[in-house]
């Protein structure tokens, strides 16, 4: 299917990326609203003769990705808010050690079990760090089919390159919608590993490692993780505009809630009214400069999410208190209307709003 | 002049952090002979776990990985899944394999993961400053069980060989304890066996293997060695408990 369109569920357009982008393991627990990732994966795996393993539990799913990374392999995981809660310890230790992979989080409400309808209220645990420890993921925030496949494609890259894991931050509508994909011809980025633990032949021993006892090691290995981030921020923030050059009303949101706003901005602009939509790809990154830049000629920002309001503070710290920042979020999987997003829109810009 | 006994290659020039009188040292220099006698060191990968034996990494001249607490045998699977052709093992505590990480080396011997476990049981935390352990003895005093394990309240010790034994991936399994030089001589046959299976593809392999801690027990090394014998076997019966027929020594 390379080079034409094909039909494809989100969830399904992940796992083929994966494939193409190289991934030689995946390991996965069951879990409502991603389980199409790992049916379509225990299918495809075995036919390109590589490696699907049903694990136990989300806890042995990631620790498996710790092994298989430390080996040089790329290697996903795939979960949804609760399994990715469990998935935080080997997270972290992933971090530490500094092993590359990809986790997909196909976002569902919680807190607690939550529910199975979309959300985006894990932003703070996916950007902030869920586990223990000062350590960053790349996180990217697809907005469609085709982005979820280019995506998941850029993460086993970036994965390599800085030696992290990356999260693919999906939603349950991302997950479960179909729309055509396209399939390039990969050329996955070919990294030398040679801290891999791979069997000593030919060289010293390497150890795959948190582990350090000695506070000023411990400290050391913490500011050289702390470079590699900002080194980050400065090479790899993504996001996408529209309208935003003279954007009165500046609205920022990302993923499935970012295609909702563009309408309701598209509605705005056809009422006469100077709307704009700042889209973050990257969540870490951050593309806080260009929310600055983009909220100078604007008289506020509105920041839509599935969520009680998380990447708004985001959007606060950018704009640095210079210009009122508003939002408006559904929680539990309930999804905003274009028409509401398009009232709060007004609201913002001070017009009268009919009930 | 003859070299009659010398440090094994595949065992680290170093000193290591280990009390005195703890066995954690035979054990090391077990698995070293093991892999040096199999001529599979640069073929090996050891995954370290959390307790005591953290640092076994700096012990063997093995690559290794330093998994989380419990996860050794998931991490394992990882590499072994990765990389079939390589030797993979898992040094683990009783506290790490027997506790915390239950689910992890059900699932990996239920799976027949292609892995070697030498798991060593002392009955107690040791890192940790001396908690009760799931193999606690009934009655052991420890740090958490002032007054003695109560099993009413406690639980019982866990028999993590007899258990793992009614699983079917299982290729070899057996309990032996290092307190004295029969079964030092026993626990390396078992440890090679351990290895066997693993390189010859016939399934899980695991050695449970009862040590000492003399430092938490509050028992002088000899007596720690004589209370292996006069606490722990009674309990922890040694022997095989799954040999496959095809590696099966009489």
């Amino acid at each position: 299917m390379l080079g034409e369109k094909v039909l494809m569920k989100g969830n399904e357009a992940i796992g083929e990326a994966a494939i193409r982008a190289g991934c030689q393991l995946y390991f996965a627990y069951p879990i409502t609203p991603q389980s199409e990732l790992p049916q379509y994966l225990a299918r495809r795996m075995p036919e390109e003769g590589r490696v699907f393993l049903q694990a136990e539990s989300e806890i042995a799913a990631i620790n498996m990705v710790y092994g298989a990374a430390g080996t040089g392999a790329r290697v996903m995981t795939s979960s949804s808010s609760p399994g990715i809660s469990l998935k935080q310890e080997g997270i972290s230790y992933i971090a530490g050690a500094e092993l590359p992979c990809v986790i997909v989080n196909i976002v569902r409400g919680g807190p607690g079990l939550g529910g199975i309808q979309p959300a985006q209220s894990d932003y703070f645990q996916a950007t902030k760090g869920g586990g223990h420890g000062d350590y960053r993921l790349i996180v990217l925030a697809p907005a469609s089919v085709q982005e979820m496949v280019d995506l998941t494609i850029l993460a086993f890259d970036l994965a390599d390159k800085y030696r992290n894991p990356v999260m693919i931050l999906g939603d349950g509508v991302l997950g479960q919608m179909m729309e055509p994909v396209e399939f390039k011809a990969v050329e996955p980025a070919n990294i030398p590993k040679p801290w891999a633990t791979t069997g000593r032949k030919g060289r010293e021993k390497n150890i795959v490692n948190s582990l350090y006892l000695d506070p000023s090691r411990l400290e050391e290995h913490n500011r050289h993780l702390q470079e590699k981030y900002k080194q980050i921020a400065e090479n790899e923030v993504r996001y996408d505009s529209y309208r935003s050059e003279d954007a009165e009303v500046l609205v920022v949101a990302y993923g499935i809630t970012a295609r909702i706003a563009r309408t309701a901005v598209e509605m705005a602009r056809a009422d006469g009214l100077a709307a704009g939509l700042l889209r973050p790809i990257t969540l870490f990154p951050f593309p806080a400069d260009a929310i600055a830049q983009a909220a100078e000629g604007a008289e506020a920002l509105l920041t839509v999410e599935l969520s009680a309001g998380q990447m708004v503070e985001d959007v606060r710290l950018a704009v640095n208190g210079k210009k009122p920042v508003y939002f408006y979020g559904r929680t539990g999987g309930m999804m905003p209307t274009p028409e509401e997003v398009y009232r709060e829109i007004l609201k913002v810009a001070g017009k009268e709003v009919a009930e | 002049m003859k070299v009659v006994f010398e440090r094994p290659r595949a065992l680290s020039d170093v000193t290591s952090h280990y009390c005195p009188g703890c066995t954690h040292g035979i054990i090391h220099r077990l698995v070293a002979e093991v892999i040096d006698e199999l001529g599979i060191l640069e073929r090996t990968i050891g995954v370290a776990s959390v307790g005591c034996s953290v640092l076994a990494y700096n012990y063997l001249e093995c690559d290794w990985q330093q998994a989380a607490h419990g996860r050794a045998p998931a991490v394992a699977t990882g590499i072994k899944r990765s990389l079939p052709d390589r030797v993979v093992f898992t040094y683990q505590g009783d506290g790490d394999l027997a506790s915390i990480g239950t689910a992890e080396i059900v699932h990996a011997a239920n799976r027949g993961e292609r892995l070697t476990v030498i798991y060593v049981n002392n009955a107690i935390y040791g890192m940790t400053g001396g908690q009760m352990a799931p193999t606690t003895l009934e009655g052991q005093v420890t740090a958490t069980t002032p007054l003695g394990r109560d099993v009413s309240r406690a639980g019982h010790p866990m028999r993590m060989a007899e258990m793992l034994a009614t699983l079917p991936g299982v290729s070899y399994l057996a309990r032996v304890a290092v307190n004295k030089p029969a079964n030092i001589m026993r626990a390396k046959k078992a440890i090679k066996q351990a290895f066997m299976v693993q390189i010859d593809d016939l399934g899980f392999g695991m050695v449970e293997i009862l040590s000492t801690c003399p430092t938490n027990w509050g028992l002088h090394p000899v007596k720690a060695l004589e209370w292996v014998d006069e606490a722990m076997v009674p309990y922890y019966p040694l022997g095989e408990f799954k040999v496959p027929g095809e590696v099966k020594e009489e």
